[in-house]
């Protein structure tokens, strides 16, 4: 057992739905009780999508129990095919569904429907909703593309002249974070390219599209969380190679263009030459010196972390602290791109940990999903959302996508936003006593809502970088209590509030090492030379 | 129309015409009990509430919640994992480990809940087995006790009927020999001080409420307690309460201001308040609760309402609705209907009025579509579907998030009703 409060994902079952709500003509029949339809909501309500999911549930109750809940199943299915008359059906089981062993895809199969029926075994107990969605395509694009694959050892046939090249854009879902955006901005990209897209799945598409993705000449995998399974089997059967390079961000976007370019066989170069991103100006504009080396923490899925650290550290100039996914089966990519930046991976799925760890590492800046929002928020760091699980907000009217140059200006734009202008935080810094610049002043163009004076979190004492004036403080060799002279702690309180923990913590750590019991004025700037950046 | 309790002119089912209620099975479009702990957590401000369950139960609550409590919630899940289903040794073990790694680090919590889940329940988990071996470990710091929220007992509001039903055999056993009242369902708190209030004022002095704020003060039962319901969906807690000796009140809820003054007047007969003094004491109230309703009145009278099944509340509501403010009731649908519970509310339908009990959530939508109602009252799920049809919505789920009970709130709750009319009435674009 695990001990949760909040989850990053839903069960695998709400990413099997993530991919049957993105597409057309599918039809999902899922063995759940009737509490599981809470899922419709996440559609319906955070995406505001304006139909239902396409599930039908089987909502079987404790009194079904004793009786006959596969006779249920099959009337469920039944009647969701008489009623939707859906190009094909996908069918399973909740974690509930599962324990009480019907086994959906036999059942399906004895009422003979006359249309392709994808039985999805989703292992409740293990997985969670992006491996769901992920093996949920994978079985779809299986069974429905399957049949039409060459026969083993056979060659992809060259393409006629004078064709234009063609790829597949594989990842998108229901309730994916900007998936909508990102889709149209990378189909406008490869337009530019001169490479057609052939089907975007399972975004937008139907049941006949799958089976005809063996036709394009290679697979863009925009969200290797979902679609790196199926790219690889399709890689296997049909010959199609696919991308690696993820878009976003200015730097990935021009690999990008050079990489499937090489996939078409088109010249990259005059789309290199005339595009550009305005967060590259923007960066370099003499405006933006004040973001060097801002603290940052990122947290969400794999991808969008990975691009993410690369953007703020490469093309805005932040400093990365600390990094980390709740996704462990991308454990590796963290891994790896953690050591680029010198920092530790934090890989875990329990949301106290990482608000223990932001709390710790006191970034200026935190990047996350929305439980990061909510992190940030107590601890009164500003925040900008980064990745899924997203909440309504993060679905906004405008266009606004993260991949290709345009998603690169709605990054930089979403990123700094939340952050002090320049000049202000100087000013700030400055004259920490004038009236109106009151401790946890907000941007100023962010409204008069006072930050919150940092906080530890309510359970994770260990951590505490509460104002407190008396601390403990445990090196690697010793523990010692440091206690802070009043002319210090007024000296402190001059400094910002959004570094002042980081500094009363290095103040104190440092004193502790050089055997200073009291701390004074003296110490805090001795503290401040040793740390100096 | 003047709102009148006696000889109330608005046409009613008579004594043993009672309302045709349809049964429908199919596919339910509810949340399951699980998320009582959005508002019951809240409520009692000691207990936690442990779901155990699976990552699904989880990103209910979560869902349900919309993650809109910053701070840590005194609630979560013991998430099951593949060995917790091997064997049940080690799921109880798992459980052990996980209630005390929780208490050690809430030291806070003086009530701990372990609310089953469908999975819990499925593999024959015995929580109230756990709940008493945990509590012998625990006490007297930790109480703790169980009950179920799965969606294969439970719909939506019947968890927090499981919930209270799980606390009455803990209430202290009323040693007094004096009568006193019981407010059983949670409230909010701002509603239970008026009620507080007006109990006061009509001589009730012993009036305690079911949850209370906190778990040290549980309110007494015995053979003297007279208990009020609050809420429409506590079938189980009336039967334990009534094991315990009390007696309940029969009376309509506390909805509008004809449900509130009969509610109130059910206490007020049973505790012998004179008549005089009854109307002294609620008719300024129910004179502004009145006055305020008159302003919602031009916006629902004469609408449409058509109701999908959510909280139970949906029988007292159409009442009020079509009583208070006029409207026409298309279809009243609930979960479950409680006949003895509702006695009171039924009597008060207008003749002919169709109940559906269960759901066909398709076949329902069918009918809605084909009624084209003014107003559809559904769950988050369908709300935003139906919008796109063309039909007016309002959120069930908002109702049992907000205080609509007693005279001070009746506007409200119209208000409730009245918003998205007006809103669609606004909107040109
Ligand atoms: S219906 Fe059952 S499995 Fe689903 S969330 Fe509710 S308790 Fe959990």
């Amino acid at each position: 057992m695990q001990l949760t409060v909040w989850t990053y994902e839903g069960p695998p079952h709400v990413g099997a739905m993530r991919v049957a709500t993105g597409m057309e003509g599918l039809h999902y029949v899922l063995h759940a009780p009737q509490g599981d339809t809470y899922a419709d909501l996440l559609f319906t309500m955070i995406e505001r999508r304006n139909q239902r999911p396409p599930v039908t549930y089987t909502t079987f109750a404790a009194r079904d129990l004793g009786k006959d809940t596969a006779e249920l199943f099959k009337t469920a299915a039944r009647g969701a095919y008489e009623r939707f008359k859906p190009q094909a059906m996908i069918v399973g089981a909740s974690c509930t569904g599962t324990l009480i062993q019907d086994d959906p895809g036999g059942l399906a199969k004895a009422l003979a429907l006359p249309v392709p029926v994808v039985t999805v075994d989703l292992p409740a107990y293990q997985r969670k909703e992006n491996w769901g969605a992920a093996e949920t395509f994978y079985q779809l694009v299986r069974a429905l593309a399957g049949p039409k694959a060459p026969p083993p050892g056979s060659q992809r046939p060259a393409r006629p002249a004078g064709q234009r090249p063609t790829c597949n854009l594989l990842g998108p879902t229901a309730l994916g974070f900007r998936h909508r955006d990102d889709v149209r901005e990378i189909t406008s990209l490869l337009n530019q390219l001169g490479i057609d897209v052939s089907v975007t799945a399972p975004m937008g598409a139907t049941p006949a599209d799958l089976a005809r993705l063996g036709d394009a000449d290679f697979n863009v995998v925009m969200y290797p969380e979902i679609a790196s399974q199926a790219a690889s089997w399709l890689q296997r059967m049909f010959h199609q190679p696919f991308t690696k390079v993820v878009p976003i961000g200015v730097s990935a976007t021009r690999e990008f263009i050079k990489e499937v370019a090489a996939l078409a066989g088109v010249d990259p170069e005059p789309v290199l030459k005339n595009s550009s991103s305005r967060l590259t100006w923007y960066s370099h504009s003499v405006d933006s010196t004040y973001l060097t080396n801002k603290r940052v923490f990122i947290f969400g899925d794999a991808t969008h972390v990975v691009a993410a650290a690369r953007i703020a550290s490469q093309e805005i100039g932040f400093k990365v602290v600390g990094l980390g996914t709740y996704s462990r089966e991308f454990g590796r990519e963290i891994r790896e791109a953690a050591k680029l930046y010198d920092v530790e991976p934090l890989i875990t799925d329990d949301y106290l940990e990482v608000e223990a760890k932001v709390a710790e590492l006191h970034p200026e800046l935190v990047l996350g999903t929305q439980m990061e929002r909510h992190i940030a928020k107590r601890l009164g760091v500003p925040c900008a959302v980064i990745s899924a699980p997203v909440h309504v907000q993060d679905f906004p009217a405008r266009y606004a996508p993260q991949m290709g140059f345009e998603g690169a200006n709605v990054i930089f734009d979403t990123w700094v936003h939340p952050l002090m202008m320049g000049l202000e935080e100087h000013l700030l810094q400055m004259f920490r006593d004038d009236f109106e610049f009151k401790d946890g002043a907000a941007p100023s163009h962010l409204g008069h809502a006072p930050v919150a004076e940092v906080a530890a979190p309510a359970m994770a004492a260990d951590v505490a970088i509460a104002e407190v004036t008396t601390t403990t403080v445990t090196t690697e060799t010793t523990t010692t209590t440091v206690v802070w002279a009043a002319d210090a702690e007024k000296e402190l309180r001059k400094i910002p509030f959004f570094v002042r923990g980081k500094a009363r913590r290095n103040t104190e750590r440092y004193a502790s090492e050089i055997g200073v019991a009291t701390i004074t004025v003296e110490t805090l700037y001795d503290a401040k030379a040793h740390f100096s950046r | 129309m003047t709102v009148q309790l006696q000889g109330c002119a608005a046409p009613a089912a008579q004594d043993g015409a009672a309302p045709v209620v349809r049964h429908e099975r199919g596919q339910h479009e509810v949340f399951c009990g699980l998320t009582g702990i959005v508002w019951l957590h809240r409520k009692i401000q000691d207990a936690f509430f442990l779901v155990v369950g699976s990552r699904t139960c989880a990103h209910l609550i979560q869902s349900a919640a919309g993650v809109m409590i910053f701070a840590e919630p005194r609630f979560g899940t013991a998430i099951m994992e593949e060995k917790d289903l091997a064997g049940l040794t080690d799921a109880n073990d798992e459980l052990d480990r996980i209630v005390a790694q929780l208490i050690a680090r809430r030291p806070d919590i003086k009530l701990l809940f372990l609310v089953g889940s469908c999975p819990s329940e499925v593999i024959k988990l015995d929580l109230s087995r756990a709940a008493l071996r945990l509590s012998k470990r625990f006490m007297p710091q930790v109480r703790v006790l169980s009950y179920t929220g799965s969606g294969l007992e439970t719909t939506f509001t019947q968890g927090e009927d499981a919930c209270l039903a799980s606390l009455v055999p803990e209430l202290p056993a009323s040693t007094s020999t004096e009568t006193s009242l019981l407010v059983v369902g949670s409230l909010a708190d701002v509603v239970e001080d008026q009620f507080i209030r007006i109990f006061d004022a009509l001589g009730i002095k012993s009036v305690q409420f079911l949850p209370p704020r906190n778990s040290t003060s549980l309110p007494s039962v015995g053979p003297n307690t007279k208990f009020l319901l609050a809420q429409p969906f506590l079938a189980d807690t009336a039967r334990e309460l009534e094991n315990r000796g009390a007696t309940r009140l029969a009376a309509p809820f506390p909805l509008g201001v004809e449900g509130t003054t009969a509610w109130l007047r059910a206490a007020a007969d049973a505790f012998g308040v004179d008549a005089a003094l009854f109307d002294k004491v609620t008719q300024p109230a129910r004179s502004r609760a009145e006055r305020a309703l008159e302003n919602f009145r031009q916006d629902l009278a004469g609408r449409r309402i058509f109701f999908f099944p959510d909280s139970q509340l949906e029988i007292p509501l159409a009442r009020f609705l079509s009583r208070e403010l006029s409207m026409q009731l298309v279809e009243v649908g609930t979960p479950y209907l409680h006949r003895e519970h509702l006695a009171e509310e039924l009597k008060l339908l207008p003749a002919g009025v169709a109940i559906t009990e269960g759901q066909d959530v398709d076949l329902q939508l069918d009918r809605c579509r084909a009624a084209r109602p003014d107003l559809a009252v559904c769950g988050l799920g369908l709300a935003n579907p139906l919008e796109a049809e063309g039909m007016t919505t309002k959120w069930a789920i908002e109702l049992v998030f907000t205080p609509i009970q007693g005279y001070d709130q009746a506007s409200d709750l119209a208000e409730l009703f009245a918003r998205p009319l007006v809103r669609r009435a606004k909107l040109v674009a």
